[in-house]
């Protein structure tokens, strides 16, 4: 018999969803966090989009009033991890030693050796990459998105993936909009079909402008758990 | 790209339901991509090629069958396609308000086994 030739043998229905292990996992990740009442966040985004200078910003702005933790993910290094300690939070670092994402079980490995009945506010740092994070959910409460302005202003066209399901959107590096040809309006057309309820903040961690509102957003998230 | 771990996965799915039905050999899996998730069929073939040696599943053809991208828009409610890959607005009344009701889909659908 050809075992390439389909229908020769028995046909067994399994309609399972690949990353089904991930998603338990989230889901257990999520419990964990609820119990200790932790707020946690998923900031997803390109290499060089500023996804760890606005976790510094947010560490000096709402520190005084949270507790922070930070998880970073990377392929390599800690200095990611030493950034967001020296900003004054706790801060864990994971080297995926490759992998191109975070997974539900690295962020339970993270959790392992926080103490979240002393967290308010857990910042997950996912690996810079516009691809694979969107596939692998961690648990968190909601997904940030950082985009900035010398990215292009293609990249929800691109990568719709990444841009799906998306909670709220930081739009980094204003500042550079008079020296690069960056569409705002064929941009947000963009991110609007692929997350019609989506938040947006341009803002500059540069010259802080637009910072707050970002900051009132995760403080009212915050708050309201 | 993240081809290895969906492998893995894949692998974990089909050996789980073929050791419950008693299955000696698992000749065929039929897997379902939605044509926005981003997974590349040549990949994981060859990743599979590796990875399922020495298992029941040693072998197995995989067979991908890929769901079009379906989206419908929540203002007047048509349902319509990528164009040419892309995202689009309504092609009837230019609303970005749209949802996608097909093209996220990556699962196992069955597989075949002796």
């Amino acid at each position: 018999m050809n075992k390439n030739d389909p229908g020769q043998g028995k046909r067994i229905p399994v309609v399972e969803k690949i990353f089904n292990a991930n998603e338990l996992l989230a889901l257990d990740n999520r419990k964990q966090l609820d119990a200790a009442g932790v707020v946690g966040i998923n900031l997803m985004a390109s290499p060089g989009a500023g996804k760890t200078s606005l976790i510094e910003h947010t560490i000096w702005s709402l520190s005084n009033k949270y507790r922070l933790a930070v998880v970073d993910g990377d392929v390599a290094t800690s200095i990611d991890a030493d950034r967001a300690a020296a900003a004054g939070a706790t801060a864990i670092q994971i080297n995926t030693g490759g992998e191109c994402h975070l997974d539900a079980v690295m962020l339970r490995n993270a959790l392992e050796q926080l103490d979240l009945n002393d967290i308010d506010l857990l910042l997950v740092e996912n690996v810079g990459n516009l691809i694979c994070p969107a596939s692998f959910k961690l648990g968190t409460h909601k997904s940030v998105l950082i985009a900035s302005i010398p990215e292009g202003d293609d990249k929800p066209y691109k990568y719709p993936g990444m841009y799906q399901d998306v909670d709220a959107l930081v739009i980094n590096k204003t500042d550079l909009l008079p020296y690069i040809s960056f569409d705002m309006d064929y941009f947000r057309r963009g991110v609007e079909i692929l997350s019609p309820n989506l938040v947006t903040f341009p803002l500059s961690c540069r010259t802080k402008e637009g910072i707050d509102e970002w900051l009132n957003w995760l403080d009212k998230v915050v708050s309201n758990r | 790209m993240h081809e290895l771990a969906i492998t893995q996965s894949i692998l974990e799915i089909a050996l789980r339901n073929g050791t419950r039905a008693n299955a000696t050999l698992i000749t065929d899996i039929y897997l379902v991509i939605g044509e926005l998730s981003s997974i590349i069929d040549n990949s994981v073939q060859f990743y599979w090629d590796i990875i399922s040696e020495g298992t029941l599943a040693e072998g197995a053809q995989l067979h991908f069958k890929r769901i079009p991208a379906r989206l419908q828009c929540l203002e007047c409610n048509s349902i319509y396609s990528l164009e040419r890959g892309e995202l689009v607005s309504c092609p009837n009344c230019d609303s970005t308000q749209v949802k996608v009701v097909a093209g996220n889909e990556f699962q196992m659908e069955s597989i075949e086994i002796e």
